[in-house]
């Protein structure tokens, strides 16, 4: 098949970047959509041309590195799939397609398709963990821990902090993120004692680093490749109203 | 060269305890004197960071990837195995280590890995305090599962993501020491040199990713966990970022490489579907609990699976092996699988493939049931594939996996350049010659959690503090090398991409050094390899600038050290002339195609010592002692 890219280059950070087309011609069906861009670059190097600049690692959908807007949506059209397990098999021969980078105040640009997602991270440095140091532990099963609590946990968990929900938030909000590890923690018997001052740590972190708030459009939720539920940033309000009535 | 891998005396079981007493300690006051800088943020680095900066050190942390929660720890399925004996059925710590020394066809050091079975029961309860959401029975305990080569049920699992969920456990501990400005963080950052000073480790030269500077850094000492090198084959289930440069570049500078041709092929990955595959995906060994391997009876049999009545089926692993069925160790299933294939009897459009199908364990247990155990991996086959599993049987091929060589360490995880510590699967201390399910998970946790924080102050506490800072002349040296490198392969602007070198190299790599080695074709390889990495010094095209964020110099850089790393692996696959774990011989094999060790004359370490670019390496040897396990032959008929 043949598929024509609309893709989003910009050189640096701070540069003017624009829309530019590049050809892809004879694609096979099975190629996902980061091998289709393997295909462009190979022939764009060979011609001595700059290839597209995109984030990439494990290809195999559980990394989180990879990620763009595809015609419109953060991750492409197919839900609970991340680029990189995204197929040229669920796109039409003779398509145009549009690639755009994650946009967002926080996420700035470093060149084309490749992001600074580094504030997610500043957000769990905030408080994002159980502080217990290496040796400290008590034996794993004194900790008994509900089958049904333990699964809620896991679904929380298994956030790969790819960024799409931010991508997708018209607030560039990072609450679905935020609210994930928040849940994970305060479901578990070993996230209660900081439970109140993580929630404040966490928020603030997100706040000062340039992500908006939640007005409750579920677009988060839309294209989570993971099936992070909104609920947990219900759970996060919660959490937040009783630290504020024990400060 | 001295080889001496500093076991320490008294009895087995008290190995560990009386070094950890011996063992010189730093006064915590002062520990922060001290800045130790860790390569690598994947369960051994981000755990080994973590603690040492809880105990007080300094560290500084690289990655190349853009934040430490994405290294490749995080895309571990299966589980991680602990001598727990939660489920009452006869596991030991010494039943631990029996099981890993066996399963590692006796190439590994018994007193490391008996260290690694007694630590692993605290790294359970270490990732449990951290909120690491363990699978779970109805009352509240941690549940387990059984794994390929052992006979107890000691895996604790996190459903088909336990890599990822431990390494978010090590990576929330490691933000905890960002935050508190114990670690500085280095994301987007490549180690391209290690530098001596007076023959030890002192520091490393990095570059940005993001704008190609160079830098250099200095510390008291420098901790590898780089991981390993399966990309050297360009398709493997590794990252695609994956390389051997941290560990290349270190061994060039004098640190010895040892069984660099121990590599895993994992049988259970989804076959290659055309010249545009850019890696492979692995599902879950767990499949083979209740799927059959099969493959047809006739060599070029082109029907629907469907339309192959089950007279004119194969199952091979069944039929060669009724007591281990398709449950045998990860090498013996892979080469059975190429030798079907060998035989044009392999499937799909490539004829390189098996079916595993789930028809019977259907129609035995429900859909529902299936879908219960397996529904994550069904969907991610039929996401890539776009078959369903539920209806078609999945087919199958080897990969890529897992290296069990790595940078040669002795008993405190020290490399033989002082001061320059490796950990995880960038070593190559605890698997031996094949890794057992569910291992690599403990092991990168224990060097991390449990034994670096020990070993380092030994080091510390010895050496003293390093007499100089990045300012040095030997940075600026080794900067000046680095930067020359990237200039040359700028300057070449030749015709072909670094991947097509790559995918060459790898093709070579797997026809000649994979599944099966013979000395035919291992000296071939030896042959071609010089000339391919000629050609790409002299052919490959490196668009783009030095000062900039380059994925195709990234790339050139990594193709160039595998260019020189394969070579070595081969001439150690050349040298190693037996049979042993996942190291198959042609020449050494049994009438029904087993794999015969010798011990006579192999059962030893291969340590490499670099000698210069394209020379040949100098071969040191570590005797392996068996005082505990006696030395078998596997058979899982």
């Amino acid at each position: 098949m043949n598929v024509t890219l609309v893709v989003w280059r910009q050189a640096g950070p701070g540069e003017k970047g624009r829309m530019v087309s590049h050809e892809a011609r004879d694609i096979s069906r099975h190629m996902s959509f980061l091998e289709l861009l393997d295909v462009v670059n190979e022939r764009l190097i060979e011609n001595g041309d700059d290839p597209i600049a995109f984030d990439h690692d494990c290809r195999e959908g559980i990394c989180g590195m990879c990620g763009a807007v595809i015609n419109g949506v953060a991750h492409g059209h197919l839900s609970h799939t991340t680029l990189c397990q995204l197929h040229m098999r669920h796109f039409r021969d003779g398509e145009t397609i549009y690639i755009e980078p994650f946009r967002a105040r926080a996420f700035p640009v470093i060149k084309d398709l490749v992001v600074d997602r580094s504030a997610l991270d500043k957000i769990i440095q905030a408080g994002g963990f159980v502080s217990v140091n290496t040796g400290s532990p008590p034996d794993a099963n004194a900790i008994p821990i509900g089958k049904e609590r333990a699964e809620r946990a896991f679904d929380a968990a298994s956030c790969i902090g790819c960024g799409a929900c931010v991508a997708a938030c018209p607030n560039a909000s990072a609450m679905l993120f935020t609210s994930a590890k928040i849940t994970q923690l305060a479901l578990l018997p070993q996230g209660q004692p900081e439970r109140h001052d993580r929630v404040r740590r966490m928020v603030a972190a997100m706040e000062q680093a340039g992500f908006g708030g939640c007005s409750n459009h579920a677009e988060c939720e839309a294209v989570c490749p993971k099936g992070i539920r909104l609920g947990f940033i219900a759970q996060l309000n919660r959490d937040q109203i009783s630290a504020s009535l024990r400060r | 060269m001295n080889l001496d891998p500093n076991v320490p005396e008294g009895p087995l079981e008290q190995k560990w305890d009386l070094h950890r007493f011996q063992l010189k300690l730093v006064n915590p006051a002062n520990k922060r004197r001290y800045n130790i800088i860790v390569v690598g943020s994947g369960l051994a680095g981000a755990s080994a960071a973590a603690s040492m900066a809880e105990l007080g050190y300094n560290v500084d942390c690289f990655c190349y990837q853009d934040s430490p929660r994405r290294a490749h720890s995080v895309a571990a399925q299966g589980g991680i195995n602990a001598a727990k004996n939660y489920q009452n059925d006869g596991d030991s710590v010494y039943r631990l280590f029996y099981d890993t020394v066996k399963g590692g066809d006796y190439r590994s050091r018994e007193a490391n890995v008996h260290r690694l079975a007694q630590l692993s029961t605290a790294i359970i309860d270490q990732c449990v305090a951290q909120g690491v959401p363990f699978a779970r029975e109805y009352g509240g305990m941690l549940d387990n599962r059984s794994f390929g080569g052992a006979q107890v049920s000691r895996t604790f699992f996190a459903r088909g993501q336990t890599g990822q969920q431990l390494l978010l456990g090590a990576y929330s501990a490691l933000c905890r020491q960002i935050g508190a400005g114990k670690v500085k963080m280095h994301p987007r950052s490549e180690m391209l040199d290690l530098v001596l000073l007076g023959g030890r480790a002192v520091g490393i030269t990095v570059r940005d990713l993001c704008t190609g500077q160079i830098s250099s850094h200095a510390a008291d000492a420098v901790v590898l966990a780089t991981g390993g090198y399966a990309n050297v084959f360009f398709l493997s289930t590794n990252a695609k970022g994956c390389n051997v440069t941290a560990a290349y570049r270190a061994h060039r500078r004098g640190a010895l490489f040892a069984n660099p041709c121990f590599t895993q092929i994992h049988p259970t990955c989804i076959p290659v579907s055309g010249d545009y595959q850019s890696k492979l995906t692995l599902m879950s060994e767990s499949l083979r609990n209740d799927g059959r391997i099969w493959v047809p009876e006739k060599a070029g049999d082109r029907r629907k699976p469907s339309e192959i009545p089950e007279a004119e089926r194969d199952y091979y692993l069944e039929r060669r092996y009724p007591s281990f069925g398709n449950l045998v160790p990860r090498d013996v299933a892979s080469r059975a699988a190429k030798a079907v294939c060998d035989e044009g009897r392999g499937v799909g459009e490539t004829g390189l493939g098996v079916y595993l199908d789930f028809a019977d364990a259907i129609g035995r247990m429900g859909h529902d049931a299936i879908q219960d155990r397996y529904g994550n991996l069904f969907e991610m086959y039929d996401k890539i594939t776009g078959e369903d599993p539920y209806r078609v049987p999945m087919r199958i091929f080897p990969a890529l996996h897992y290296t069990m060589g790595g940078l040669w360490v002795d008993y405190n995880l020290m490399s033989t350049v002082p001061g320059l510590f490796v950990l995880g699967e960038a070593n190559f201390s605890d698997h031996g010659a094949n890794r057992l399910g569910a291992s690599a998970l403990m092991q990168g946790l224990a060097d991390g959690y449990f034994i670096i924080p020990y070993t380092i102050g030994d080091y510390l506490a010895r050496a003293g503090k390093c007499p100089v800072d990045a300012g040095h002349s030997e940075f600026a040296g080794a900067e000046q090398q680095a930067r020359e490198r990237i200039d040359r392969l700028l300057a070449i602007k030749g015709k072909r991409t670094p991947d097509s070198f790559h995918r060459e190299l790898g093709r070579l790599l797997w026809d000649h050094c994979g599944m099966a080695r013979s000395r035919q074709g291992l000296e071939q390889a030896l042959e071609r390899i010089p000339t391919l990495r000629d050609e790409f010094w002299q052919e490959v095209t490196v668009v783009g600038k030095a000062a900039d964020l380059n994925q195709t110099l990234e790339k050139a850089g990594r193709v160039a050290d595998f260019l020189e790393f394969a070579e070595l692996m081969c001439r150690d696959a050349l040298t190693r002339d037996e049979s042993c774990g996942a190291h198959f011989r042609e020449e050494h094999q049994s009438e029904e195609g087993e794999a015969l060790r010798n011990d006579e004359e192999y059962s030893h370490v291969s340590a490499w010592e670099f000698t210069g670019a394209g020379q040949e390496p100098n071969l040191h040897k570590e005797p392996l002692q068996f005082e505990h396990v006696s030395l078998t032959t596997r058979s899982y008929k």
